[in-house]
């Protein structure tokens, strides 16, 4: 079996429960190792991903998440876009502090995401949803 | 550049009849450009190997470098280039190995009066030689690449060596300046070999280190982090007088890290902390 | 729901996570782990997670969580098994695991209970030996 990791055609994956935060972890995996993301970069995109996914769930109320293999000249990467009609972000400096939550967790989500990728991409605002770019390229 | 078979006859014949004379100032030639560092009988065995590949190639008949009647001389022109890049000599100090023929030949036919024959004979054993002399380079320019592409490898591969030390530590001895990509590479080896060897006891020695700055510090204090999230503890030895004075003033914390002077230092403390579990664990 | 299982091994509980766990699965193994401490009285749990290619700060938290509430019911918590990719991306993510013992894997985590546990002063002992102590040296053994 053979995954396409094709340059741009996105993978989507919709996130509406639990399980498919599971679901955009093994996604990205996948598409990871094919774009021969060394071990450590994979891992950190794949944890990245999982953050930003819970996000998506617990704090957008739902949404999706696309995966897609980019072309930056002599290198490969991976861009995904998490996307949610949820209620936005009202302070996005506050929400990328470390330690900062409104859901109970660690507060790590958002801020530590930030730096497991190379680019990290925030539009929101309050009432009008979040969408959430990152990209990691490899080496 | 190619010559006639009659041009090659007569060429061969003129390096044939002077051989004592041609070979012997070649081999001045090249002697003075090299002040010393081949002895005269090496170089005369050299000059000697190359006149009598030369001779055999043009006796082959039309000479032409490219063709395969001078294969024996491609390979004599290729091992003394190779041999002289390797050896570390520079590229005119090569090239001067071959171009010596020429000065030897001017040196030896008496050009004053001579047949116009002789003359354009030796305008063509000329050309013929720049053709000798620029494959010469050419060989010696692509074995002084591969030389360095090789070592660039070898470089790499000494960057990281990770030394199991006693039963349960294994050390690293950083040498040279880190930097961001180096680091990473020296920090997943090290975490690596810990899991292979099961040990729980790391010892990084940066004696070899030639300064420490914000960043390096930073990637080994996250080494160190990530060891103790394994189950693993680092200690750190081999911290210069100065180095601790920048660590100082960069405000770095080390906190509760282990630091040692000597790797030995390192050492000794590892198996102690190895010996008080031991106990621990036997009362 | 898959659920990770619990399995007693003389006076340790050890549990290797196998999945690549859900959210619920996490927190259903916490509560697991706690009703095993109760019900068993072991002192020492190992979680072996040499299987997980990923922890993010969720799973981060459920292991400091499991060490914390180990600790009130008198049980050690060791994670074992952690792989490089995994730590390497926990530094940067900012999760130090506080609380939390580490051991390179199983066996060595065992070790380090039974260590712990040896360091542990030996209750009946110790009263012994307080009780000689009080008879010279207490107040009322003064003359």
């Amino acid at each position: 079996m053979t995954t396409d990791v094709g340059l741009g055609e996105p993978q989507v994956v919709t996130i509406a429960a639990d399980e498919d935060v599971v679901r955009v972890r093994q996604l990205v995996r996948t598409v990871a190792v094919a774009a021969k993301l060394s071990l450590v970069d994979q891992t950190k995109l794949v944890t990245a991903a999982s953050e930003l996914a819970r996000n998506t769930l617990v704090y957008g109320g739902g949404g999706g998440a696309e995966v897609t293999v980019v072309d930056g000249g002599r290198r490969r990467g991976i861009r995904i876009v998490f996307s949610d009609d949820g209620p936005g972000i009202a302070d996005l400096d506050l929400a990328l502090t470390d330690g900062y939550t409104t859901g109970g967790g660690l507060g790590l989500g958002l801020s530590g995401a930030r730096r497991l990728v190379d680019e990290f991409d925030i539009d929101t605002a309050a009432g009008q949803g979040t969408r959430i770019t990152v990209t990691k390229w490899a080496r | 550049m190619g010559l006639t078979a009659e041009e090659s006859g007569r060429i061969a014949a003129l390096l044939d009849t002077h051989a004592d004379k041609l070979t012997a100032s070649w081999t001045d030639t090249i002697a003075v450009s090299l002040r010393g560092r081949l002895t005269r009988a090496e170089l005369l065995k050299q000059v000697q190997d190359l006149h009598r590949a030369t001779l055999d190639a043009l006796r082959s008949g039309d000479f032409d470098l490219a063709a395969a009647g001078s294969g024996a001389l491609r390979a004599a022109l290729v091992d003394l280039s190779r041999s002289r890049a390797r050896q570390g000599f520079s590229a005119s100090e090569t090239a001067i190995t071959v171009f010596g023929l020429k000065k030897a030949l001017f040196d030896v036919v008496d050009t004053r009066g001579a047949d116009p024959q002789v003359l354009a004979d030796l305008i063509a054993a000329g050309l013929m030689i720049d053709d000798l002399g620029l494959f010469t380079f050419e060989t010696y320019a692509k074995t002084r690449e591969e030389l360095i592409a090789d070592q660039a490898e070898q470089l790499l591969e000494l960057a990281t060596p990770v030394v199991k030390l006693w039963e349960g530590v294994v050390a690293i001895p950083l040498v040279g300046t880190l930097d961001s990509a180096r680091a990473q590479v020296v920090m997943e080896r090290l975490l690596e070999t810990l899991v292979e060897t099961s040990s729980p006891y790391a010892i990084i020695d940066i004696t070899g280190v030639p300064a420490v700055d914000t960043q390096v510090a930073q990637h080994i204090l996250k080494t160190v982090v990530a060891a103790r999230l394994m189950g693993a503890e680092c200690i750190i030895s081999g911290i210069r007088p100065q180095i601790a004075q920048t660590i100082v003033a960069l405000g770095i914390e080390f906190g509760d890290i282990a630091t040692k002077a000597t790797l030995a230092d390192a050492l000794r403390h590892a198996l102690r902390m190895i010996e008080a579990s031991r106990k621990g664990r036997s009362n | 729901m898959e659920r990770v299982p619990v399995l007693k091994i003389g006076d340790i509980l050890l549990v290797s996570i196998q999945v690549d766990m859900q959210d619920q699965t996490a927190l259903a193994l916490q509560e697991d782990l706690a009703d095993r401490i109760v019900a068993t009285g072991c002192h020492g749990v190992i979680i072996d997670i040499t299987a997980l290619d990923i922890v993010d700060s969720f799973v981060g938290r459920m292991l400091s969580s499991i060490a914390a509430i180990s600790r009130v019911l008198d049980a050690e918590t060791v994670v074992v098994g952690m792989r490089p990719a995994v730590a390497i991306t926990l530094v940067e993510l900012g999760l130090s695991l506080d609380g939390i013992r580490t051991a390179l894997n199983v066996e060595r985590g065992m070790e380090l209970l039974a260590q712990s546990r040896a360091d542990e002063p030996d209750l009946g002992l110790d009263l012994g030996l307080d009780l000689a102590d009080l008879d010279s040296f207490g107040p009322t053994a003064t003359p």
